[in-house]
């Protein structure tokens, strides 16, 4: 019996399951999930369970109750809302419901999920940083109109990048595009990871656009440097 | 809100900690490993420090010699976060690689975003593992969360066969070798194993600093019993680093009750959901570490964690609320004990909240120290610098409280 009888009517039974399959098909699976005592410790230790209608224990218990019809839903609703702080490997019961959150999510993208299409929606430029540039986020990120909320000292860096970044002793630091100095064969050979390893296809997925970006960054590259048999 | 008094949670210490640790020992693992031809051990150089870990096994951490696997939001957004653990590590006359062929762990992305996979995420690690060990140099993980993911990637490689055969074909494509590091080390347990030694190096009394300490989720709640735990802090019953380190310097570290939470970062959060990021970080850290323990600076170990922590107080500020308590790593506040320069070297202008009357305290004249620190900065805008470098630093006298 379900606990979400009326919830994503519109999606057959069959599309749920398969995704679900998915997810029990990720080796990591087996290690997070063990039952649940339904205890609540995780929601204790969580902090998004705080903030939001979230809850650990649910997405621990869905999954344990093999409950196809809540698992769909929480793929949608909820699990972009976790942490992943991991402060649930608390459970008694050795789960760790954070991991299978990272699982459910990238289920979520593999299969071009509405709910990962917007959870990425202004976020493609720190992909195309970390995919593009071997570092995740780098001096001139910090732009004020992108950290209002962290008031006028963002300006004041921002202001000054070139010159603090040059005041920096590390010879590595001296960089304002990438949080540090990457060296050529380094990058080729991430961007060979990315291809060998499927990431591109997620990319295509969720966001065509910045996949044809991404590809136009490497396509020569990887090239030049003889991977071409990918 | 009520903390359990202190002196009862070290009492439990002895009791609580089981006969046998409950998780196997996963280096025995990654050495069969190697038995079998499959991968190369990297092995802690020699000399190295023992530490305890979370059920009384021992941690190799080595003291030098060390490929420091930089962390992109130190590196990026708070500078002075990388710059002091070499100060620290240039102090101790250690010989280091700052290396160019580092990535990223790429993981602060794969939490917030999940556009990878565990056989890309185990990959980027190898690659960056290889390229230690091909530089001869032992890997020194600056990051929270890469220390934390890359213990899941070798939990992961040990325990499915499929994934190591898929890894290990990207290296051998990419010309890499295949090697597990002995032991994972974060800077953090090479700062909490100096601790001494930075004691002994000391300019300034910090006798009147009291401290609260947030330990990073991805270091102790990610492969828990690889964390180093002493039975002469907390009982052993939280982390020891930080804490420790802080104690040894000779300032109090003062409890609160939400030390177990997290910091608000979310990794999407901090990116595009800051309204949660910055709610938690003031209401349940900053607030609860003023209400209860009134600090006079807040010292965490990891990227995210001083990220979030400093810059949400502006807009608590804005709001109100209970903070402005400056906020930077253990191995800042421990170069500045042993007279690093504040903006120099600890670079403490890229932080947010208010920290000068923290360094009035400490006994630092930040008025004279900035002002030298313009003067480089005049010489870089008139070009008669180009950088400012290790040389001009390491020639510096230290700066001892008594010129404040
Ligand atoms: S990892 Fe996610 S579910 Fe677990 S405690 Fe953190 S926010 Fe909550
Ligand atoms: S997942 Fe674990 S901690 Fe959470 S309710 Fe279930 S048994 Fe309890």
């Amino acid at each position: 019996m379900t606990l979400a009888p009326n919830s994503y009517t519109e999606i057959p039974y069959e599309e749920k399951k398969r995704l679900f399959d998915e997810m029990r098909a990720d080796p990591r699976y087996q290690d997070h999930l063990y039952g649940c005592y339904e205890c609540g410790i995780c929601v204790a230790a969580c902090p998004s369970a705080r903030f939001y209608d979230f809850s650990p224990r649910k997405i621990a218990q869905a999954l344990a109750r093999q409950d196809v019809e809540l698992i769909y839903e929480q793929l949608n609703d909820d699990i972009w809302n976790c942490s992943q702080c991991f402060s649930c490997t608390r459970c008694p019961r050795g789960n760790n419901p954070g991991g299978l959150i990272t699982v459910m999510r990238e289920v979520a993208v593999n299969n071009g999920l509405g709910s990962a299409r917007d959870a990425l929606e202004g976020y493609g430029r720190v992909v195309y940083k970390i995919m593009g540039t071997g570092t995740q986020v780098s001096p001139d990120m910090l732009q004020p109109n992108a950290f209002p909320d962290w008031g006028p000292h963002v300006k004041e860096i921002s202001d000054h990048l070139d010159v603090w970044r040059r005041a920096l002793p590390p010879e590595t630091l001296h960089t304002t595009t990438t949080a540090w100095q990457v060296d050529d064969r380094t990058i080729t050979e991430l961007y060979f990871i990315w291809h060998a390893t499927g990431v591109m296809e997620m990319i295509e997925e969720v966001d065509e656009g910045l996949y044809e970006i991404l590809n136009d960054v490497m396509e020569d590259v990887l090239e030049d440097a003889g991977f071409d048999d990918l | 809100m009520s903390k359990i008094p202190l002196p009862i949670v070290q009492e439990r210490r002895e009791r609580q900690r089981p006969a046998t640790p409950p998780t196997e020992d996963i280096r025995e693992k990654v050495f069969e490993i190697e038995d079998a031809g499959e991968w190369t051990v990297h092995r802690v150089p020699e000399p190295y420090t023992e530490v305890t870990t979370k059920y009384g096994r021992t941690k190799k951490i080595p003291h030098q010699g060390l490929w420091h696997h930089k962390s992109c939001g130190q590196c990026g957004h708070i500078p002075g976060y990388s710059t002091a653990i070499f100060w620290l590590m240039r102090k101790l006359g250690f010989e280091y690689d700052d290396p160019k062929d580092q990535t990223s762990c790429t993981a602060w992305n794969y939490y917030a975003s999940a556009t990878s996979n565990s056989a890309a995420q185990a990959a980027v690690a190898m690659r960056n593992f290889g390229a230690a060990y091909e530089s001869e140099h032992f890997p020194l993980i600056h990051c929270g969360t890469s220390y934390g993911h890359y213990k899941d990637v070798r939990e992961e490689l040990v325990a499915h066969p499929h994934l190591r055969a898929k890894v290990r074909s990207i290296l051998d494509k990419l010309g890499r070798p295949f090697v597990m590091p002995e032991e994972i080390v974060h800077y953090s347990e090479w700062v909490y194993a100096m601790r001494h030694e930075f004691a002994a190096r000391q300019v300034l009394d910090l006798s009147e600093i009291t401290a609260t300490v947030h330990p990073a989720c991805h270091y102790h709640k990610l492969v828990v019993e690889d964390a180093i735990y002493d039975p002469d802090i907390y009982g052993g019953q939280r982390t020891a680093v930080v804490t420790a380190v802080a104690q040894a310097l000779g300032a109090e570290v003062a409890d609160y009750s939400t030390w177990f939470d997290c910091c608000g970062f979310g990794f999407r959060h901090i990116l595009v959901q800051r309204d949660f990021t910055r709610s938690f970080a003031t209401q349940r850290k900053i607030e609860v570490m003023v209400d209860e323990a009134n600090p006079d600076v807040v010292l965490t170990h990891d990227t995210g964690c001083v990220t979030t922590l400093d810059q949400s107080q502006f807009s608590g500020k804005a709001h109100g609320r209970k903070v402005g308590v400056p906020v930077m790593s253990e191995a800042q506040f421990a170069a500045l004990a042993m007279g690093a320069h504040p903006y120099k070297v600890c670079q403490l202008h890229w932080h947010n909240t208010e920290n000068r009357p923290l360094l009035e305290k400490m006994g630092i004249d930040w008025k004279e120290r900035w002002r030298e620190f313009e003067d480089e900065l005049k010489q870089l805008e008139s070009g008669e610098k180009e950088y400012v470098t290790w040389d001009d630093v390491d020639a510096e006298p230290v700066a001892t409280g008594s010129d404040s």
